[in-house]
């Protein structure tokens, strides 16, 4: 046992059972979850899940078995995943904040503030690459970032794997989800399990998703106001935060400014090589954007109204001086008035659902106190 | 408005919706291009015209109710009043207002009357002047100016027919649809249009064809967009006349299968005012066909003539200007067919870079066709003659010699429409939004299905009418919200699934 804390791990839980259910918006076929609503009626062009209101979804990462499930959800919420038993995922993907923390930047074990914004996991099964500058191609390969990043949650694959086999009630609950490990518990295992759970977190029962529908009445005037300057090609934000997901899962280099003394992040141009990317960022699903401030891959901008002012501010307005940035040909001038503005903000509001709140475990496996 | 005069209009309307393409031929003279076509040229067009539009993009026709609109009424209620298969019919004179059309098979159609167009203004403060997520959408006679963003914008909407609209200074791209699939653009006049004219993005089986674009910085671009024909357009004083195009960084990221056949391709000199950044602002000016990247293209039969910089430019992603590379996508333009096209004084000015390929060649004349980058079998049908730079690896001949057998690329039955079925919307609104809360036999948030069916057994209609507006009911649980944002049948479905839900069966052990 490495962990202080850990030694009280109550007797109980070795009498935990994992749910035999799936969460809300999946069905139970074959002992496995599968993703259901009401966008695979519809079909999308090339299967790309990019499209207008009454398109198809992207490739979507489900099949995961509801044991698998509930036992990412309790990991997820562990801090004895972490260096210092202080820090979960959901120290930095809290529900009560957008499965996000409303800071800035976030925060880690070692107490320092992190070089970016902790982005919302809301729907995140759908997304092909991870991190705000795309290096990550799957929920496991993006698992492994924060739990050993040394900022972050400080871990190593070694400890990991020691700790929790230390633990008889995950012991007994990764065999309950995964028979295999009787053998000890792996590393993968434990991606497998917090994949499962993110997977998990599904919002797409808006009131826009209602009016995409076919509900007329399900958004106000001013949103309706606000989804058609949003689809313009005077704004253009639905040509990169495309629906159905609001993100066409791509990278682009728009310029937003950097935080008072950072220096330029150069994103997705440090992890390609390419130039020509620098400065590049993955475009973030605006689903449940309401509830995330701040925005920007480093928290820029503090609430969407600042946000949405950003596009209106020029092409390369706020590009730091000496830096030639190759922006994205959607970024110019479409001189958005304050009325459009406030309109978008109103529209982005009706993207908020969340209904399918997952369930806050009342205490975790470790006996660790839970600390959002 | 005087009630013989509607009906005369009334009348011109129904014409107009029987004789189709004939009328939109006898009209297109009181627009402003009066243009040369081969007379031939238009018969080969008719037919195929004729063919098609009694197959797969029969949206709103007969059978459906015209709402009349007049100046001074909102184009936007009569969208709001008209149902599925309606026409929503303008009169002469100038509308101010965006139209958005999320509702299936509309028809948005104007009356043309003694030269008098409806014509909607966005007299430079509106963004679009039509929206529309709908399938089965037919936009057709309207004027439209003084747009900022779009004149004619379609985002996911099938089976489109955008015909016969007149279309000034009205923003960045005039007719724009995109994410669609089976579309036709049809005697079109476009000018002053600050990007493409007339733009297909990320679409499928599209067809683009008798359409006049003059004085835009590009006159119709086929972009990420697979089995498209552009046959019998008039591309002339554009910076660039046409152009298909793959660009990275976008979520579909091919261009294939386009026929570019029988067009006029003259002229295109005009000044580049693409707005800075844009990927159109790079297009040099004096260039008549561009390819960049796309693959299986074939350009054919077209009269090519007097484009300053080159008449044809096949360019790979590393040679255009201001492109970020995207990995996922083929930078090189496979397998371009060059077939029986008429060239004359075409690259008399050309761009430097071509100059420099000039003097590499050893020749002082400018190219009809021109290739640069990557890119392999790609060919030429007629090369005796021809000035080119660049296509040395090209084939001299083709293994396809003509494209005659194909008349369209549009489908024979119409893409499907997308209603739910409503044995499935139960289904799916139980599952998408109740189950977040209502478990079977497990209490969730709301009390669990198990119990709710034993109170409302037999009575449906109950729920659906709980539901709509809740009471609380019990102490240990919190108050539903209501579900008025369904309407009356959605609640009644719901409820139905929701009584004849069974148990689960428990999940088998795994791995």
């Amino acid at each position: 046992m490495m962990l202080g804390g850990v030694h009280s791990a109550p007797a109980v839980a070795a009498s935990m059972q994992l749910s035999d259910q799936c969460p809300a918006s999946f069905v139970l076929r074959d002992g496995r979850c599968w993703l259901q609503t009401p966008y695979q009626q519809y079909s999308s062009l090339m299967n790309a899940g990019v499209g207008g209101l009454k398109t198809g979804l992207p490739p979507f990462r489900d099949g995961f078995t509801p044991r698998e499930i509930d036992l990412g959800r309790l990991l997820f919420f562990d801090p004895v995943l972490s260096f210092s038993g202080k820090v979960s995922c959901a120290s930095c993907h809290n529900p009560a904040s957008g499965f996000a923390d409303h800071r800035a930047r976030s925060v880690g074990v070692a107490g320092a503030e992190m070089q970016r914004n902790a982005p919302s996991l809301w729907n995140v099964g759908f997304l092909q690459h991870l991190f705000w500058d795309g290096r990550a191609h799957s929920l496991e390969e993006q698992v492994e970032g924060p739990l050993y990043g040394r900022a972050e949650m400080g871990t190593t694959p070694d400890r990991l794997v020691a700790t929790l086999n230390g633990i008889e009630a995950y012991r007994v609950l990764f065999a309950q989800a995964m028979p295999a490990t009787a053998r000890g518990i792996r590393n993968t295992d434990v991606y497998r399990a917090l994949a499962a759970f993110e997977s998990s977190l599904i919002s797409l029962n808006s009131r826009y998703d209602l009016y995409a529908h076919g509900l007329t009445d399900a958004l106000s005037p001013a949103e309706l106001e606000g989804l058609n300057v949003f689809r313009s090609f005077v704004a253009r934000c639905a040509e990169c935060h495309t629906p159905p997901l609001f993100t066409n899962q791509q990278l682009a280099v728009i310029g937003m400014p950097e935080p008072d003394g950072r220096p330029l992040d150069p994103g997705a141009g440090a992890v390609t090589h390419e130039p020509r990317l620098r400065g590049g960022f993955k475009v973030p699903s605006l689903r449940n954007v309401a509830l995330t401030a701040p925005y920007g891959h480093a928290g820029q901008f503090k609430t969407l109204r600042e946000t949405v002012a950003f596009y209106s501010g020029g092409r390369g307005h706020a590009v730091p001086r000496g830096e030639q940035l190759q922006l994205h040909w959607h970024i110019w001038e479409p001189k958005l008035s304050d009325r459009e503005l406030d309109r978008l903000v109103d529209f982005l509001g009706a993207l908020t659902d969340e209904a399918f709140m997952p369930t806050t475990p009342t205490s975790v496996p470790s006996g660790l106190p839970i600390r959002n | 408005m005087n009630k013989k005069i509607l009906a005369t209009l009334l009348i011109v309307a129904a014409v107009s919706a029987a004789l189709g393409f004939l009328y939109a031929r006898r009209t297109i003279v009181q627009g402003p291009a009066s243009a040369a076509r081969s007379a031939d040229a238009e018969l080969g067009a008719a037919h195929r015209v004729a063919a098609r539009s009694s197959t797969s993009l029969k949206g709103a026709g007969p059978g459906g109710r015209i709402v009349t609109v007049k100046p001074g009424d909102s184009i936007q209620d009569a969208i709001a009043k008209a149902a599925p298969g309606d026409t929503v019919q303008l009169l002469p004179g100038t509308y101010h207002e965006t139209v958005y059309i999320d509702k299936d098979d509309i028809a948005l159609v104007g009356v043309i009357h003694g030269g008098d167009w409806p014509t909607l203004d966005g007299e430079g403060k509106r963004n679009d002047a039509v929206l529309y997520s709908g399938n089965g959408i037919r936009v057709e006679n309207l004027k439209i100016v003084n747009f900022k963003g779009n004149a004619i914008m379609g985002q996911a909407g099938n089976n489109f027919v955008i015909r016969h609209n007149w279309i000034a200074n009205s923003g960045v791209y005039g007719i724009f649809p995109e994410f669609a699939q089976n579309g036709l653009i049809e005697y079109n006049t476009l000018t002053g249009i600050e990007d493409a004219a007339i733009y297909v993005g990320m679409s499928d089986n599209i067809h683009v064809a008798n359409n006049d674009v003059f004085g835009n910085v590009a006159g119709i671009e086929i972009e990420n967009s697979r089995h498209a024909i552009v046959e019998h357009n008039l591309a002339y004083d554009n910076a660039g006349g046409i152009l298909a195009f793959i660009t990275p960084g976008l979520p579909i990221k091919t261009t294939f299968d386009v026929i570019i056949r029988d067009n006029f391709v003259i002229a295109n000199n005009h000044k580049n005012f693409g707005a800075p950044g844009s990927i159109v602002s790079g297009v040099p000016s004096g260039s008549g066909v561009i390819i960049m990247a796309a693959d299986d293209v074939i350009i054919e039969n077209n009269v090519i003539r007097d484009n300053k910089n080159a008449g044809i430019i096949v360019a790979d992603h590393k040679s255009y200007a201001n492109i970020t590379p995207d990995p996922e996508a083929d930078p090189n333009p496979d397998r371009i067919s060059v077939l029986w096209n008429l060239f004359a004084n075409n690259g008399y000015e050309p761009i430097k870079e071509i100059r420099a390929l000039m003097v590499a060649s050893l020749t002082r004349e400018g190219p009809d066709l021109v290739a640069v980058g990557g890119g392999s079998g790609s060919c030429v049908a007629d090369k005796a003659g021809l000035k080119s730079l660049g296509i040395s690896g090209w084939a001299a001949g083709c293994s396809r010699t003509s494209t005659a057998d194909v008349s369209t690329y549009l489908l024979d039955k119409p893409a499907p429409p997308r209603v739910m079925s409503s044995d499935d919307r139960g289904k799916l609104i139980y599952s998408s939004v109740c189950a977040g809360c209502h478990a079977y036999n497990v209490r969730m948030i709301g009390p669990p299905t198990l119990v709710i069916q034993a109170m409302y057994a037999g009575n449906a209609q109950g729920i659906a009418d709980y539901i709509a507006n809740p009471v609380k009911k019990r102490q240990d649980f919190p108050p539903m919200p209501p579900q008025a944002h369904l309407n009356a049948d959605l609640r009644l479905a719901v409820a139905k699934y929701m009584l004849s839900l069974a148990p689960p069966k428990p999940a088998p052990a795994t791995n």
